[in-house]
């Protein structure tokens, strides 16, 4: 599962491993959410993270790009580990601001409900990222940004603001957001969870063609089936911790912890 | 009808050259645009910072501009005008003898704006607290998600994001300020109304004057409401609308 993909020519991107996660700890206030979670994506590894409501998933999902701060533990992304120094209250804050913004660029997030910029037009959103931080010319994003839509079916949006379009049409256009940054690793909390049913294909569509031509993701998601035929490597996270992880078949199938099946019996 | 129209008032004082006082009145408006611009200029610097130090500032700059937001609203405007004028200008000389350099004089206009820009400021800072809290969240995450820094997340997300929020407000605020200047009329600016006063007692024509600049205020309104529509249009142009 190792294909190379289009989109990353930094000599980075050969590193083998391209998320790392360890001995990740998060505590909002008194709460444990997570409870020292370690996790390896190698690069064309698609990852699916699954758990109940509550489980540290997203968090987890969330901590690798910083959005929140891990209280204990290291993410390393292609071989670079992010800088990380104590925040005085117990917990972790970047210590390199550019450091962060620069591996920021190199991951994508799409995001439960979508958080497109309401006041640009879906191609200001798809552009925004290349042309003002990573300093693309604005022809050439706007060019790349075409292709793109055209990729995600909204060809004929490109100059709607998100307001007038679906929910799957949003986060179709938040995709192609992602891919314009050529991101070496993708991100996606819970994509189709805000989605009314009849959207969620659309989208699931979108990702699963991703998947096919071998980019980095990681996936939290409710949709297990989905997970199932797009991942290769599932993981499954219950009370803050990893509590079983391996290849789909082998997690769906035989379930080895009793957590885990209770988990497929109520989902499935 | 002619005839009574012309009868009706010396219309000739309204000439721009004397003994007309048309002239004198445009002066007092232009000094009063120069004032609420101005003034409205420097509140939306303290608007912005004030918003933003009540939003993610620590507890004691949060205080103080609690306290700032709380007296200029509480305080008459009047009040606050003859407080800050004098007992401003007072304070400034006072400190000019301290270290050693003569009284200056402080020109009516530079201490008008000020006046103003105290007041929109206090005001400014609650209407744009407001607005900056009304962006959504995950807005701001994304911009961080893909790589952009606190000045960029500010410029690029925020500030537009929050201008279809704000805008009702300051638009309002921008009414008040053109009128406000008129109370700089009791400490001897020449603004409008005060030019105003001059030209009636003068001529005892007061119903004459004070129309013209009954006028000449609702014309800088009705102006004002036109940009205002335009730019409530673009602020709002990734909103659906609401009938």
């Amino acid at each position: 599962m190792s294909s190379p993909h289009t989109g990353s020519e930094s000599g980075a991107s050969q590193h083998p491993h391209a998320v790392q996660v360890s001995g990740l700890h998060k505590t909002f206030g008194e709460l444990e959410v997570l409870k020292g979670v370690s996790l390896t994506a190698r690069t064309g590894d698609v990852v699916a993270i699954i758990g109940g409501s509550g489980s540290g998933k997203s968090t987890m999902l969330r901590c690798i790009n910083m959005l929140e701060l891990p209280t204990q533990g290291a993410i390393s992304i292609k071989g670079e580990t992010i800088d990380m120094k104590p925040d005085g209250r117990g917990g972790l804050q970047p210590a390199n601001a550019g450091q962060l913004r620069r591996i920021r660029t190199r991951l994508a997030m799409v995001f439960q409900s979508f958080n497109l910029w309401q006041h640009m037009t879906v191609l200001g959103n798809i552009i925004e990222a290349p042309v003002h931080v990573m300093g693309v010319p604005r022809d050439e994003a706007i060019a790349r940004a075409e292709k793109l839509l055209d990729r995600v079916g909204l060809s004929d949006k490109r100059d709607v603001y998100p307001a007038f379009l679906s929910g799957g049409q949003q986060q179709r256009a938040a995709i192609a957001r992602a891919l314009a940054v050529e991101p070496e690793v993708m991100l996606f909390d819970e994509p189709t969870s805000a989605l009314d049913p009849e959207l969620v294909g659309e989208v699931l569509a979108v990702i699963a063609d991703l998947a096919r031509e071998g980019r980095t993701m990681l996936l939290v998601t409710h949709e297990m089936k989905f997970a199932r035929e797009v991942a290769n490597h599932v993981v499954f996270l219950a009370g803050g911790v990893i509590e079983e992880e391996g290849p789909p078949d082998v997690v769906y199938s035989a379930p080895k912890s009793e957590r885990l099946r209770k988990f497929l019996a109520t989902v499935q | 009808m002619i005839d009574w129209i012309a009868n009706l008032a010396s219309w000739e004082l309204l000439a721009l050259n004397p003994p007309g006082w048309g002239g004198v009145l445009l002066k007092g408006l232009a000094v009063s645009l120069q004032v609420a611009v101005g003034g409205y200029l420097v509140g939306f610097v303290i608007g912005v910072a004030g918003a933003t130090g009540k939003l993610y500032g620590g507890p004691v700059l949060r205080d103080i501009l609690d306290v700032y937001t709380t007296l200029v609203r509480a305080v008459p405007e009047l009040v606050l005008i003859l407080l800050l004028y004098y007992a401003g200008t007072d304070a400034l000389n006072q400190l000019m003898m301290l270290i050693g350099a003569g009284p200056v004089d402080i020109s009516g206009l530079v201490a008008g704006i000020f006046v103003i820009g105290v007041v929109q400021g206090a005001y400014q800072t609650e209407v744009l607290r407001g607005a900056f809290k009304a962006v959504p969240h995950g807005q701001i995450e994304a911009a961080r998600a893909y790589g952009m820094s606190s000045m960029q997340v500010l410029r690029r997300i925020t500030l537009p994001g929050m201008l279809p929020h704000a805008v009702p407000g300051l638009a309002n605020l921008w009414l008040i300020a053109t009128k406000d200047t008129a109370l700089l009329a009791v400490v001897g600016v020449a603004e409008l109304t005060l030019v105003t006063r001059q030209a009636g007692g003068t001529t005892k024509s007061y119903f004459l004057f004070f129309m013209a600049a009954g006028l000449l205020y609702l014309t800088v309104t009705l102006i004002s409401n036109v940009a205002i529509r335009r730019i409530e249009r673009h602020a709002r142009r990734g909103m659906p609308a609401v009938r």
